[in-house]
């Protein structure tokens, strides 16, 4: 059973006289033990949302609707009271945020930062307390870390501030880690140890990672399962060399045909998609790529499209999805069956 | 190269920015060394990259090029014309042929100018176009050129969307007709489906029109996607330069090693199989760079002797040039990396480093 299991999660945000926004709108996708999970998409599509409803953490306010279920080993995260929520945030799921700067409180040291997570989860104190908040960040890579401690987060770097998020997020052994761009803000050598780092955790602690971030590179990197995201929809799922290799979902071909490479060759051209997100703003009823779809049909306006789980196992919401190499597109009928 | 292909030659260009401190009496305890020493030219109708980490002078470096930034010491010729030296008149007409773009355009479009007000300032000021309908022309066909409808006009900029208000930054530019465009980050604040319609539109741009650009980015994939050269900074330095293809294939600094060894791939088979090479700790604050090499507390493959006290010059190795002692050494195999122990870098103006930077006092030279 998956560790945690994401069921038609819909976040929407109302407001009166506006047609309501659906933000989050019917996403399902699960984590398993020890694996780790890309959430992928450009800016606006609801990656984010996604990750704070599961955590509980979407400012309360008039006119926010969060439906579905978010099974985490068995409890439904979406009706746990702020209580309980409270126990398990930090113990069994930890989060890291992309700007360490605003997650870290600037009044208080570091290590007293660390030290409250192990006071509220673990019981620990004083000396005790202070010894394993050394541990955690010489874990993470952190030089000098008694002196460390002592100090404010405004006297560590960018890459140190990350890492000191990190320690307190990795400080009970937590189940699932999610990490919301953890990289973004940080400079691309930096990124790199920190990319390391986590990798390093997951593989040691066999937590599992839900990472939720813009880059392919970074996902290509290190993520088992993709699930890219398009207007507040899981557009496509696959494990991550199939996804690479032959995407199906014109989004995410389109996504793949943007990104400018490395090892490519000088004036290559790139295709980009047409359009932007920000034009469709709500949501277009039907298919929300259908506006900027090469491989838009009839169909796609009306109704969205289901989601269509191919013989391969994985899984892609499209009424017209790229043609496997070397296969005649079958019938729609015969695909989903 | 003759001379008459080079646009741009930048000789020893130096900024140094003083670190002030105290109440009444503002003491210059120190300086940041934004950019310290640098040599480049441009040639016409191509494309210069630059890259860098933040902090590493690549913005001052441009928009010093541009007189934007008055530089502490060096020549920047453009065209032949000098313009270090050039008084304030005749350096603002030059102003026209040399043009810039930002990284955000939300912030560097006045909020309550409308698009033909934004796209008329800078023509009015040059004195282009006879009257009104002749400027309208003008605009108009910018606005052709950068793939924008004629009812932009009379929108403001909030009502575009990001990428849409790139390609207004970029028809500020174009509508004077410059022959240099520097674009200061101008795709990093865009999403990547956008990224690639801005990129693919300067591409075309300097295509039509014979444009020379020089592109600023921290994003080594997209420099070299649109570059013909590419200059790698590290502490106001330029540590490599060479033509795109070659600086992937042979990377020779070891700076540049580990900056394209960190750069993701959107390949799970590339990404499986690449060697990185993880670099120790943080870039080194510029206030207090260190001795010799400046990349030497860093570099897995600095050696004892040289390079903490001797700081390396650019040097010709085939079509590249490189500012590392051991460069060859280093490319030949015959030196290994080893473990490097990350060091404590003080963010600016905190902890152990010295002072607070302030803001230098000419309005608008503050990066």
């Amino acid at each position: 059973m998956a560790l945690l299991e994401v069921e038609d999660l819909s976040v929407t945000f109302a407001r009166r006289g506006q047609r309501a926004v659906h933000a989050v709108d019917g996403v399902s996708f699960s984590v398993d033990a020890g694996e780790v999970v890309g959430l992928v998409g450009e800016s606006g599509c609801g990656k984010s949302v996604t990750s704070l409803a599961i955590m509980g953490l979407l400012p309360k306010q008039p006119g926010l609707r969060v439906g579905g279920k978010a099974v985490f080993d068995g409890t439904d995260l979406l009706q746990l009271d702020d209580r309980s929520r409270r126990d398990i945030r930090g113990r069994d799921i930890a989060m890291i945020f992309q700007d360490p700067l605003s997650s870290l409180n600037p009044v208080i040291p570091i290590g007293l930062q660390v030290t409250e997570v192990l006071a509220r989860h673990r019981g620990m104190k004083g000396e005790t307390a202070a010894k394993e908040a050394a541990a955690l960040l010489d874990r993470v890579g952190i030089p000098d870390p008694k002196r460390r401690l002592k100090e404010y987060p405004h006297q560590l770097s960018g890459g140190m501030r990350q890492r000191a998020l990190i320690a307190m997020a990795v400080a009970c052994q937590p189940r699932l880690l999610i990490a919301d761009e953890p990289t973004t803000a940080l400079d691309v050598t930096i990124q790199a140890q920190i990319l390391e780092l986590l990798k390093e955790l997951v593989r040691d602690s066999g937590t599992a990672l839900l990472m939720i971030t813009h880059d392919l590179g970074v996902v290509a990197g290190m993520v088992d399962t993709v699930n890219v995201l398009y207007g507040g929809r899981v557009v496509e799922t696959a494990r991550r060399r199939p996804l690479f290799r032959q995407p199906r979902h014109p989004y995410t071909v389109g996504l793949l045909g943007s990104v400018p490479r490395l090892d490519a060759g000088r004036g290559e051209k790139l295709n980009p998609i047409p359009g932007s997100v920000r034009d469709l703003l709500p949501w277009p009823d039907g298919c929300a790529f259908a506006p900027r779809c090469a491989r838009r049909i009839d169909e796609c306006v009306g109704e969205p499209p289901e989601l269509v789980h191919a013989h391969d196992g994985r899984s892609y919401r499209c009424v017209n999805p790229e043609p496997l190499p070397g296969m005649v597109p079958a019938p729609r009928e015969e695909e989903s069956a | 190269m003759s001379e008459n292909d080079v646009l741009v030659e930048v000789r020893d260009l130096k900024v140094h920015f003083p670190i002030k401190r105290g109440v009444l009496f503002d003491r210059v305890v120190g300086q940041v060394k934004a950019v310290d020493g640098v040599d480049l030219s441009i040639a016409r109708g191509k494309t210069y990259g630059l890259v860098g980490e933040s902090g590493c002078g690549k913005s001052t470096l441009g928009r010093a090029l541009l007189q934007l930034t008055p530089p502490t010491a060096g020549e920047v010729s453009f065209d032949g014309v000098e313009l270090t030296t050039l008084p304030p008149g005749k350096l603002r007409s030059m102003r026209r042929r040399m043009q810039m773009i930002f990284q955000d355009p939300m912030s560097s479009l006045d909020p309550r100018q409308n698009v033909e007000s934004i796209l008329t300032e800078g023509l009015q000021t040059h004195g282009i176009g006879t009257d009104r309908t002749d400027r309208r022309r003008i605009i108009g066909e910018t606005l052709d050129a950068v793939g924008l409808p004629r009812w932009a006009l009379s929108r403001y900029p909030h009502e575009f969307s990001g990428g849409q208000r790139q390609r207004i930054g970029i028809a500020r530019a174009l509508v004077l007709g410059p022959e240099l465009i520097v674009a200061d980050e101008p795709v990093s604040a865009l999403d990547v489906s956008i990224q690639a319609q801005v990129v693919n539109l300067l591409d075309e741009l300097q295509d039509s029109l014979g444009l020379t650009y020089l592109v600023i980015a921290h994003d080594l994939a997209v420099v070299r996607h649109i570059s013909d050269t590419v200059g790698v900074m590290y502490l106001g330095a330029l540590v490599e330069e060479a033509p795109s293809d070659r600086l992937y294939n042979e990377p020779l600094h070891p700076y540049t090693r580990a900056l394209m060894s960190a750069v993701p791939v959107p390949d799970p088979d590339v990404e499986d199989r690449r060697e990185r090479i993880l670099l120790a700790g943080d870039l080194p604050s510029p206030a207090n760079p260190p001795s010799g090499c400046r990349f030497h507390t860093r570099c897995p493959w600095a050696q004892p002797t040289r390079c903490a006290d001797e700081r390396p010059v650019l040097r010709d190795i085939g079509a590249s040039r490189v500012a590392c002692h051991w460069a060859e050494q280093i490319a030949s195999g015959e030196l290994r990396p080893h473990g490097v122990s990350a060091q404590i870098v003080r963010p600016e103006g905190e902890g152990d480093a010295p002072g607070v930077v302030s803001a230098p006092t000419e309005p608008g030279s503050y990066v």
